[in-house]
């Protein structure tokens, strides 16, 4: 991909921890994100699924330099955000947002709602009646203009993460990263938040890249996926031909995990039971990270790490005995 | 149909708070069969916890509870703190979603399994660390022998919650409550605890009360569904009835609501749900429903037999098939 919105090449994201007391004062250090590598086309959704350690959200956090990555590279519409001054990302970041999972923590209890949207415009020191394009922001995601004078507590679930997202839209962004925005919300109100989302694209042409746990919702929103597992991408590429031909036993495991809201599908299809939880991404396992609760698993996959190959048309995994 | 172990009848449950008194369950009946595993959906607030924390005895002063919960034979609403001490671990057993708020810290595993039983019984101390590795053994913990010497914190999320479903079969309830029990588990993990707690239930014969919003998780395991909303059932069927005919425009629009493949947009219900300290007259459901009619506003609805269905809802008749 040429063209793409955003490059990342081989990201990595290491965490120091406290030694631990009388432990021989030894630094321990997880490496949350070893060595990924997406692209992002504009106009596209990638989601970024995987379980709990697994570091999509802090996939999501280094791409927007919220935090800052060990080693690798991000490009955002062709500039490497590493090169940039300080002044230099404030006003690449104009134009990359993002909205958080949980709507209650992440507006100010004390600001209304028509000034938490407006604060990005404040922030960049963007001239113009911001009153104006908070009422058509607000507008935007399906609330009205009198919501403005109002403070967050005042409202729902669903319609503060549509705050939320008004607020992200701000500054007419190319690139949303969207970490887990549907998570807190209970099913009847999500839907809407992602009816939203859809509508969102359509108008506005932004990219999104949407991290979440909940592997349909992913589906249902996706152009294409990533699947993580320990920090690295197990494969990757068009969300159909994923979740319908996983090539990646552990995409296949987790998706026969995922329960589906149809009895007779549910009770007439095979399980892939994985053993045991995901290791500690302290000490990940030698080879492939997966191969301890694979049931492939064979001398090799220990001793060398897979790398991602094309399986199929834009679909890659990282497997030494792929399913066919 | 066999008798049921648990019967809730007309179950109310009001909080007292600053505001008001909050009415956070309406009135609920509900049959709990030996040996089924029935499900309580519901959204945030729908008084799905709420019931089984009262039936318990485990609710706050703030609140009142009126009504019946009978439990082979004895009466739970307003039985003293004694008889409820002895049914809960004994007849009764809860597990919650935050495995390790159900473990003290401070005690090995095995002891906390060893103190379960011996509550109830005259079992030695021997033979109840003898049976707590055995439970271990049966809800799947590897090497269970040594790991009932350890500490909760040597255990992960998914291991924990298989020593507190330990803990709550230590004595062969009658009734297993299980409260999102699977909802902080990632989904290879909740796959693991779904088939324990099937397991036990088929090994043990007990009733499990499955509470949960996840619809998927539902139409894994669970027989019977009660659908909740507004501290009220709305809907009651088989689990084939549920997903396949659904009767109460609420139930309906939960399930459009889901994603699933081939559905190119989703259909959202519209608002959201009421504030309970002043909910809506009649079927608290019409503020948000599409078939709302006048007539709805005027009494709460009742659970009415409608094909393979109960619900409560007065147009569902003339709903079903549209």
């Amino acid at each position: 991909m040429t063209n793409a919105l955003l490059h990342v090449r081989g990201l990595v994201k290491e965490f120091h921890l406290k030694a631990a007391r009388g432990a021989g004062r030894k630094k321990r250090v997880v490496q949350a994100v070893s060595g990924v590598s997406f692209d992002v086309a504009r106009g596209e959704t990638l989601g970024l699924v995987g379980e709990s350690g697994s570091g999509k959200t802090t996939v999501g956090r280094c791409v927007l330099r919220l935090l800052e990555p060990t080693a690798g590279q991000v490009s955002f519409d062709g500039v490497d955000l590493a090169t940039l001054s300080f002044d230099e990302l404030r006003q690449v970041r104009r134009r990359m947002q993002i909205v958080f999972q949980d709507p209650y923590a992440s507006l100010d209890p004390k600001m209304t709602v028509g000034a938490s949207i407006a604060e990005p415009l404040v922030v960049q020191g963007i001239a113009g009646n911001h009153q104006e394009k908070v009422v058509s922001l607000l507008e935007l995601v399906g609330l009205s203009a009198d919501h403005a004078r109002r403070f967050p507590h005042e409202f729902s679930g669903g319609q503060r993460q549509r705050i939320g997202v008004a607020r992200a839209l701000a500054l007419d962004p190319a690139l949303i990263v969207l970490d887990e925005p549907v998570s807190a919300l209970d099913v009847s109100i999500q839907a809407g938040v992602v009816n939203l989302f859809d509508d969102l694209q359509r108008r506005l042409g932004m990219s999104y890249i949407f991290i979440a746990h909940d592997l349909s919702v992913v589906r249902h929103i996706a152009d294409r996926v990533a699947v993580m597992y320990l920090g690295k991408i197990m494969e990757i590429g068009p969300a159909e031909q994923v979740y319908e031909r996983p090539t990646h036993p552990y995409t296949k495991a987790l998706l026969s995990a995922v329960p589906l809201p149809n009895p007779r599908v549910e009770r007439g299809r095979s399980r892939i039971m994985l053993e045991g939880d995901v290791p500690s991404p302290v000490n990940p396992p030698s080879g492939c990270r997966f191969r301890t609760r694979c049931w492939k698993a064979t001398e090799l996959c220990s001793m060398q790490e897979p790398e991602l190959q094309m399986r199929a048309d834009g679909q890659w995994s990282a497997c030494h005995h792929p399913e066919g | 149909m066999t008798t049921p172990v648990l019967q809730i009848r007309d179950l109310k449950v009001t909080f007292s708070t600053p505001l008001g008194p909050l009415v956070a369950v309406r009135g609920i009946d509900l049959d709990v069969h030996p040996g089924e595993m029935t499900a309580v959906v519901g959204e945030s607030g729908s008084g799905k916890s709420v019931s089984f924390l009262a039936a318990m005895g485990l609710l706050p002063r703030t609140a009142t509870v009126e009504g019946s919960v009978m439990l082979d034979g004895h009466q739970l609403v307003g039985a003293s703190p004694k008889l409820l001490r002895s049914i809960r671990g004994r007849l009764l057993s809860m597990i919650f979603q935050d495995p390790l708020s159900a473990l003290n810290p401070v005690h090995r595993i095995g002891a906390q399994i060893s103190e379960m039983l011996r509550a109830h019984s005259s079992m030695s101390e021997r033979a109840a660390r003898i049976r707590a590795v055995e439970l271990l053994e049966i809800v799947g913990i590897p090497q269970p022998g040594d790991r009932a010497l350890q500490y909760p914190h040597e255990f992960s999320g998914g291991m924990r919650q298989r020593v507190v479903i330990a803990m709550a079969i230590a004595n062969s309830p009658k009734v297993l409550i299980a409260d999102e029990p699977t909802t902080a588990l990632d989904v290879t993990v909740q796959a693991q605890i779904l088939e324990v707690i099937q397991r036990v239930q088929a090994q043990f014969g007990t009733a499990v009360v499955l509470i949960t919003h996840d619809l998927g998780v539902v139409a894994r395991v669970c027989e019977r569904v009660n659908v909740m909303y507004a501290g009220r059932v709305v809907e009651r069927a088989d689990i084939g009835t549920i997903f396949d005919e659904p009767t109460h425009p609420y139930t309906r629009g939960l399930l459009a609501s889901l994603p699933q493949a081939g559905v190119e947009r989703l259909v959202p219900i519209a608002g959201f749900p009421p504030n309970m300290l002043n909910p809506p007259t009649g079927c608290a459901f019409r503020t948000r429903c599409e078939h709302a009619a006048e007539a709805c506003g005027q009494r709460l609805p009742e659970l009415e037999p409608l094909g393979n269905s109960m619900t409560a809802c007065i147009r569902a008749k003339e709903l079903v098939g549209r």
